[in-house]
């Protein structure tokens, strides 16, 4: 494991993209970092600016407008090393949206993801045992 | 001085969704603004006319995730005025209940991320931690923190458990002493009587002018609120008041939501207290031709739905207009003329919600022929597709 790797798993400040999702993602990653979840107590925050942040979190089925912005987000203003989850149903597989005329491809062909959290929306417990499983299998423990 | 254009988004921390400011300024002080949307648009209108009536309850759910009631809500109403029915009393009582703590807790939701645009973050923590008590009451109730797939055409989808009555009641009776402590905190702290007060006022004949809906109408004078006006589910059966100030400012605003919240929990205490016995459930088994339409209060004003039906088991053309789309032109009377740093919180007063906003637009030429049909979206989405991966070098 590099070094900047290892450094980014001790404190991974998360980013939140929303690709055209419903909110309610969006809302429970709110919610993990608020009292009763709190993950800032294992040393994550919210990035108010991509350019400082370690991990991605993104939402929602990738539409049209979203997909090219997603790609050039992470491809030109992400530092890297980076690590990509993918949060809910619509970021997974595009959920009941997959038929839909303006959500043509699913995010995972868009940009590389490491780890999957399923739900609609996923609960703040999945949402923080996802993180914890990501940072296991970086440092290879999983 | 020179003017300049200051650019804020599509991604950036102030909200949660993708929407694209553009404010033009001239020194600190904006002189207009411009906003930019379509990075939610997913063609859920579309979408829900290829479902069953009963599927696409669960489409039109995920419109808005704050809102997972309120557009249901709109859309059964919509359903039922096609056949012209009336829904059993308990099941009125129960979409009441739980459209009525969706709203306690999408206002909690707005106060604390108003609380977070203004620096406050002590209250952005309060309010959030005080919201999760109401997602383990919708959670006891409903099965589900969000999304809560309670509504269906003709009454609702489950029962309320007459044990949870109590846990239910007991919840909401505990937060109402931290609301109290939180109406006292907002709403007497200088500091936000001073950032607040006279900012992005927003005037009684603007507000007709612009028809603004729900509590961005209401704070400016404008008693407009659809429970009242035309009375459905239970609200013509119980007793609260409409709040209406008269300022228009984000101060009242902020007032309306804490207010309001102090209703709602007074309507669901109610409602529980005599929910009524019976069916929850008319069984619909066809739905003849024809066309209804359903409107309902959502946290940020009137959800409207129109649906029409041919008597198959499908909706031919389903329209959504959410509360947002009425409320974000009002921003063109509130903004310009504030300074940059005020511009964040007036854009936050509305309580915009972007998802629920994003329909497609036909556009209609010169000549009267409708541009997009369903062939043409399929036609440019596949040629739209097939460019967006050639351009991006995807296979």
């Amino acid at each position: 494991m590099s070094l900047t790797l290892r450094a980014l798993l001790k404190s991974p400040w998360v980013f939140h993209l929303s690709t055209g999702s419903c909110n309610n993602c969006d809302i429970e990653i709110l919610d993990c970092l608020t009292p009763r979840f709190d993950i800032e107590r294992f040393g994550m925050r919210l990035a108010g600016s991509i350019r400082h942040a370690d991990v991605l979190l993104v939402t929602g089925s990738c539409n049209r407008k979203s997909m090219v912005r997603v790609k050039q987000i992470y491809e030109e203003q992400t530092p890297k090393p980076c690590l990509v989850i993918a949060i809910g149903e619509c970021a997974l597989s595009r959920g009941l949206f997959i038929d839909s005329y303006n959500c043509p491809l699913p995010l995972d062909k868009i940009i590389p993801i490491d780890i999957y959290i399923p739900g609609c929306p996923p609960k703040p417990e999945a949402i923080i045992a996802g993180v914890v499983k990501l940072i296991n299998k970086v440092k290879g423990t999983l | 001085m020179a003017k300049s254009v200051i650019t804020i988004g599509p991604y950036h921390p102030l909200q949660e969704e993708p929407e694209l400011f553009r404010l033009t300024i001239e020194g600190e002080k904006v002189l207009n603004i411009d906003v930019m949307v379509g990075y939610n648009h997913r063609g859920i209108e579309k979408l829900s006319e290829s479902r069953t009536f009963d599927q696409a309850t669960f489409v039109i759910e995920r419109i808005c995730g704050i809102c997972s009631t309120s557009h249901p809500f709109a859309y059964t109403r919509a359903v039922e005025d096609i056949i012209g029915l009336e829904v059993p009393e308990r099941a009125k009582y129960i979409r009441t209940i739980v459209a009525e703590i969706e709203r306690i807790h999408s206002h909690l939701l707005w106060m604390g991320l108003a609380g977070h645009f203004l620096g406050y973050n002590t209250v952005y923590m309060w309010v959030w931690k005080l919201r999760e008590e109401i997602l383990d009451v919708l959670e006891a109730l409903t099965g589900n923190r969000n999304n809560y797939a309670m509504f269906k055409p003709g009454g609702v989808r489950r029962d309320i458990n007459p044990d949870d009555i109590s846990f239910v009641l007991k919840k909401i009776d505990g937060i109402l002493p931290t609301i109290e402590m939180l109406k006292k905190a907002i709403l007497d702290d200088p500091v936000l009587h001073a950032r607040l007060k006279g900012i992005g006022t927003f005037t009684r004949e603007e507000a007709i002018d612009y028809c603004a809906l729900g509590p961005t109408s209401r704070a400016s004078g404008v008693a407009r609120d659809v429970r009242k006006d035309t009375a459905y589910g239970a609200y013509d059966r119980i007793d609260w008041d409409m709040i209406v100030t008269e300022n228009g400012d984000v101060f009242d605003k902020a007032v309306i939501r804490i207010l309001e919240t102090y209703e709602s929990v007074k309507i669901v205490k109610t409602c529980l207290q005599n929910l009524p016995g019976g069916e929850i459930d008319l069984n619909i088994t066809s739905i003849p031709p024809g066309e209804g339409i359903g409107a309902h209060e959502a946290p940020r004003g009137e959800t409207f739905h129109y649906v029409r039906s041919d008597g198959t088991n499908r909706p031919v053309r389903h329209k959504v207009r959410a509360p947002t789309f009425m409320n974000l032109p009002t921003l063109k009377a509130t903004v310009p003329g504030c300074t940059i740093s005020d511009a964040t919180i007036i854009l936050a007063a509305i309580d915009p919600c972007y998802c629920c906003t994003e329909r497609m637009v036909a556009v209609r030429s010169p000549e009267g022929d409708l541009l997009y049909n369903g062939d043409d979206l399929v036609r440019l989405s596949q040629e739209k597709t097939a460019s967006i991966m050639k351009r991006m070098g995807i296979k």
